[in-house]
């Protein structure tokens, strides 16, 4: 009998404390979402909603007039992706390793590597942006007090500079966080392999590629997956800096971006088109989702065990 | 032995160049928020020896800031209570209790993880509309609680999982209920979970300016991130006083991370690192 009374108050208990959580994920996460698949299934007139579509929103995006801008913006966002990956992750394990050999001073070279991190991309990229000013920018007139004055040039102002420039902010941003990543990733690794492999002799450089390097899998598979998320969702760096048309001339236009000015539409191009946008957004997802799922599956099975 | 030497040298020489690098930025937008506008145009890059706290007064006084810091307060306490209590409640259920539909709740919270409120911004648009939470703290604050909670979520029933069961049984002879037992017993044992679930949600809540700027119109209402960006068209030629908003905006995470910093780097990775 006492134990059934538990049971019942238990149970009520379950859904007074779970309710609140589930309910608010449900109406502002779940809802919206599976809405935003509906939409990608109609035809729309501004913000009215028309008759059904199929397949339509999505096989526009192959078409003229948003074709050249699909594949534009995911172009970017492939590249950015591929080059943070190269350039960040080697980055943060060069670091992390650097902090990792540290024996004094370390909690001071940490503190200031995840500094970035706590900045808002509104403050980062309105920084960088004076920065690298063209005329009143610090980094030119370095560049021309140093003797390298034709290297002097308006970064994020010309097609050919300005997404690379862009990934390098971004880089300035975020290399702690793979740094502090794979420091957490080498803290775990045990010692004993290290003595283990110091005592045959082995120099610094062959532990790290044969010993440690295989045995940080697990945080490269995590920081893979982030950055592919982060890289196909990247908006708010492009957006605060190029606004929402990619400025200059689309040259660092992202798939989220084009989501934005298709839901809202955008000074500077064709009005927005609602059925379309849901198209790209479910497409994002797609990409995101799949991409994360088959990589964390593929990276998983390399992973060795300690 | 020399070469061991050069090693270490190096191993030090890159975290001192990436210090450097990442502090110089910091260093020149402090620094240009102390400089008179018109040094700009003779040297974008000069020591502010004769530090020009005007340009902060100004910034002040304009009172669009202190409102806007007040609104950023309002939004990220908001949704850090709502957060904060949801999460307990929920993450108490999934990490203690074993009742049919445990694992399906389990899909459903991590399936919200999976969707990004940005590729959902139109449906909560009209939706936020349609509830007349449209141009409301409130309306912001559920959705960004909406948002942090899958993880949030995850993090305590984590915490709560890893404590003994013992302490439940034993709670409930003494005759404490359910309330009390996560109250008074068990609430108490999870507080460094929910620190970490704190600085979580809380760092990149304030700092986001992208759902106030679909959501919020009044300008009475708008946070610091959002509000800067109007800051910038309004004061793009005075270089020392748009850094001195800069600064104003930037400051309190920064103070704040250099007195827990810690916590602030275990808090932010908490979705990276396997628990």
């Amino acid at each position: 009998m006492q134990s059934r009374t538990l049971k019942q108050q238990q149970r009520r208990f379950i859904w007074i404390f779970l309710t609140p959580g589930l309910l608010t994920i449900l109406v502002f996460t779940t809802i919206p979402a599976v809405t935003t698949l509906s939409y990608s299934f109609f035809k729309w007139e501004g913000f009215v909603r028309g008759s059904f579509a199929g397949f339509e929103n999505f096989q526009n995006l192959f078409r003229y007039p948003w074709r050249d801008q699909f594949f534009a913006a995911l172009t970017h966002n492939f590249l950015v992706f591929i080059s943070i990956m190269i350039i960040q992750t080697s980055l943060g394990i060069l670091i992390a390793y650097a902090l990792f050999r540290l024996k004094r001073g370390q909690r001071f070279f940490r503190t200031v590597t995840f500094l970035p991190v706590i900045f808002s991309l509104v403050i980062v990229g309105y920084m960088w942006q004076v920065m690298l000013n063209s005329y009143f920018g610090p980094i030119n007139k370095i560049l021309t007090d140093i003797g390298l004055e034709s290297w002097a040039q308006p970064w994020l102002g010309q097609t050919s500079t300005a997404l690379p420039t862009l990934v390098f902010i971004n880089l300035w941003r975020w290399v702690g966080f793979p740094a502090i990543i794979f420091l957490a990733g080498l803290n775990a690794i045990s010692q004993d392999f290290i003595e283990a492999a110091q005592i045959d002799g082995a120099k610094e450089g062959q532990i790290f590629r044969k010993i440690l390097f295989p045995l940080l899998a697990p945080s490269m598979t995590i920081i893979t997956i982030l950055t592919f998320i982060g890289a196909f969702e990247w908006f708010d760096l492009p957006y605060v800096i190029g606004g929402t048309v990619g400025s200059p001339s689309g040259s660092t236009d992202t798939l989220a971006l084009m989501f934005y000015r298709l839901s809202f539409g955008s000074a500077d191009s064709v009005s927005n088109d609602i059925g379309v946008g849901s198209a790209l957004g479910v497409i994002i997802f797609i990409i995101v989702g799949l991409g994360a799922g088959v990589g964390s599956n593929l990276m998983r099975k390399r992973e060795v065990e300690q | 032995m020399i070469s061991k030497v050069l090693t270490g040298t190096f191993f030090k020489a890159v975290l001192i160049v990436n210090a450097v690098m990442i502090l110089l930025p910091v260093f020149f937008l402090f620094n240009s928020a102390l400089r008179d506008t018109g040094s700009f145009g003779a040297n974008p890059i000069e020591l502010a020896r004769k530090p020009a706290w005007s340009n902060f007064t100004q910034v002040w006084a304009g009172g669009e800031f202190p409102i806007f810091l007040k609104n950023s307060f309002i939004v990220t306490l908001g949704s850090l209570v709502v957060i904060l209590i949801c999460a307990l409640g929920a993450g108490f259920i999934l990490g203690r209790y074993q009742f049919k539909g445990n694992n399906l709740i389990y899909g459903f919270v991590l399936t919200g993880m999976l969707v990004p409120a940005k590729l959902a911004i139109l449906p909560l648009f009209i939706q936020l509309k349609w509830m007349h939470l449209l141009d409301s703290h409130i309306g912001l604050i559920l959705v960004y609680a909406s948002g942090a909670l899958p993880a949030a979520i995850f993090i305590m029933a984590g915490f709560f999982r890893s404590l003994p069961a013992d302490i439940d049984n034993a709670a409930r002879i003494d005759g404490a209920s359910e309330f009390q037992l996560l109250r008074l017993v068990l609430a108490p044992l999870v507080r460094p979970g929910l620190a970490i679930v704190a600085i979580y949600s809380a760092i990149p809540i304030w700092n986001d300016f992208f759902l106030p700027l679909v959501f919020l119109q009044s300008p009475e209402k708008k946070t610091i991130m959002q509000g800067l960006t109007v800051f910038f068209g309004e004061y793009s030629s005075q270089w020392g006083v748009l850094f001195a908003g800069l600064t104003i905006a930037a400051l309190p995470l920064i103070i704040l991370y250099l007195l827990l910093s810690e916590q602030f780097i275990k808090g932010l990775t908490a979705g990276a690192v396997k628990g």
